[in-house]
């Protein structure tokens, strides 16, 4: 295969103890001495330091990935624990970048550990890119996706991509200098809301596991020169049906970032290019609210309320607040169980869907209809104590 | 009949299927007779004005549709066509 990129080896010298420490990939003809010195060499930047970040990570320190970079602004909660295994239970409330970087030192002391804590943006981008060979992308939503592509091109760095919803994943090489990119693959971002995250939509526990991995070795083949990298390849990964399949990608010539004619020679405002504004998803306006202690409050006294709960039914079964479940996909073929002479007060989680839901039936006709602000979390956070939460 | 791999973001508008058996001639004729069986697909696969999404991939077996005839590619017995939508989930 074509090397995509050059690291320096002769000046990675190993040390007794590394020839230890590496000795079951020294013995192997396809690492030896020489591969493990270039990984040794080699400056890998991992964007983010959850699901996919963790294995990433915690493989690429174990095998010796001379200089690792993370990019990583948050902190562990108890929800990330069922797949980010660099966290443990004791981390919680603490910077992953600093319960990572414990961990990866504790494995291998001897790599040299970057930590940048920030979140990726188009003004550092490139500056944090320019000091590493590969980056490794485990971000979570599309802007930062897009950015990360854009910013791999412009400063001519691999981008080892792999992006998972539910059961299924995707993995790919992007950015490389004889392959395609990810905007070669997905020109325009979906309009908001219309492909869910993994915090709306779910993601199985391993899942990440397997794909982060999958990241992690086309990282070591990169810097190794060896095998058949991903580039031009997209691996779709079926965990529930345990199927993998591959789809052949090809370099757009047109492709506004990797083309032969390019129009991004800069990084841009991707929170726009995804029609994002602002960090959260604002809840449309003129959606009349209502918060949770006055719902607690004219429930008790018996006030005529209609409680709408426009979840999923296996989240009403995690907890309910005794609602009419009608979950938001239905609402339009369902909506005629509703009476709309009554006061209708409607709640999903955290806001997002009921909004959409009030908006849906203001435009139906109904008048007295209000989002529960805050959804069923702050019910549990303000209400009821005893309440789970998800 | 050619069989439509349903990505699981997608697979909710189809009634819960992972593939669908479709008959058609062309891409486009498959994935009108897909939208016909499950109407609510439509949306995420088309435009108000009827075309196909910019983020919606279609493969007809490992090849981007792009680059053979687009929609009118031809379709054989026993292909497999490929809806390959972008996730972005990775935390």
């Amino acid at each position: 295969m074509a090397t995509t990129f050059d690291v320096k080896p002769e000046t990675a010298t190993l040390t007794n103890d590394e020839i230890l420490r590496y000795s079951r990939h020294l013995i192997m003809p396809e690492v030896g001495m020489a591969g493990q010195q270039k990984l040794k060499a080699a400056r890998v930047l991992c964007i983010g330091a959850g699901g996919l970040g963790s294995p990433l990570t915690l493989y690429l320190a174990a095998a010796g990935v001379g200089t690792l970079g993370i990019v990583d602004f948050d902190v562990v909660d108890f929800t990330n624990l069922q797949r980010q295994i660099i966290h443990s239970t004791a981390d919680v409330g603490r910077k992953k970048l600093d319960s990572a970087a414990e961990k990866l030192k504790a494995i291998n002391p001897f790599i040299n550990l970057k930590t940048f804590e920030t979140r990726l943006t188009s003004e550092n981008a490139l500056e944090l890119f320019r000091d590493f060979d590969i980056v490794a992308d485990g971000t979570d939503n599309f802007p930062t996706r897009y950015l990360v592509n854009d910013a791999c091109v412009l400063t001519g760095k691999p981008n080892v991509y792999g992006s998972i919803f539910r059961f299924e994943g995707q993995a790919s090489v992007f950015a490389t200098e004889e392959g395609p990119c990810y905007r070669c693959l997905y020109p325009e971002p979906p309009p908001p809301g219309l492909v869910p995250s993994c915090a709306e939509g779910g993601v199985l526990g391993i899942l990440p596991g397997l794909v982060g991995v999958m990241q992690a070795t086309e990282v070591i083949k990169l810097i190794l020169g060896q095998g058949e990298p991903l580039i031009g390849r997209l691996l779709l990964i079926d965990a529930l049906g345990m199927k993998f399949r591959e789809l052949k990608l090809r370099k757009n010539p047109d492709c506004p970032a990797c083309g032969t004619h390019p129009t991004v020679t800069k990084l841009i405002d991707y929170n726009e290019f995804c029609g994002i504004r602002g960090e959260e998803k604002p809840v449309e306006t003129g959606i009349p609210e209502m918060q949770v202690e006055e719902l607690k409050r004219r429930l008790d006294a018996g006030d005529d309320l209609y409680v709408l709960d426009v979840r999923e039914p296996h989240e009403y079964q995690i907890c309910n607040i005794g609602g009419h479940l009608i979950p938001l996909g239905d609402l339009p073929k369902r909506v005629n169980e509703l009476d709309s002479s009554r006061e209708i007060v409607a709640h999903c989680r955290s806001g997002v869907r009921s909004a959409k839901a009030v908006g849906f039936l203001q435009q139906a006709g109904f008048k007295k209809v209000h989002n529960l602000a805050g959804g069923i979390l702050a019910w549990a956070d303000r209400v009821d104590p005893k309440m789970p939460k998800y | 009949m050619a069989k439509i791999h349903i990505p699981t973001p997608l697979r909710q508008y189809a009634g819960k299927q992972a593939t669908v058996e479709v008959k058609g001639a062309s891409v486009a004729d498959a994935l009108s007779g897909l939208v016909a069986a499950h109407p609510d697909l439509r949306r995420h696969l088309y435009t108000d004005d009827g075309k196909l999404r910019a983020f919606v991939n279609v493969y007809l077996n490992d090849e981007d549709v792009r680059y053979l005839q687009k929609e009118a590619t031809a379709v054989k017995d026993g292909d497999t066509i490929s809806i390959v939508p972008s996730i972005a989930g990775g935390l």
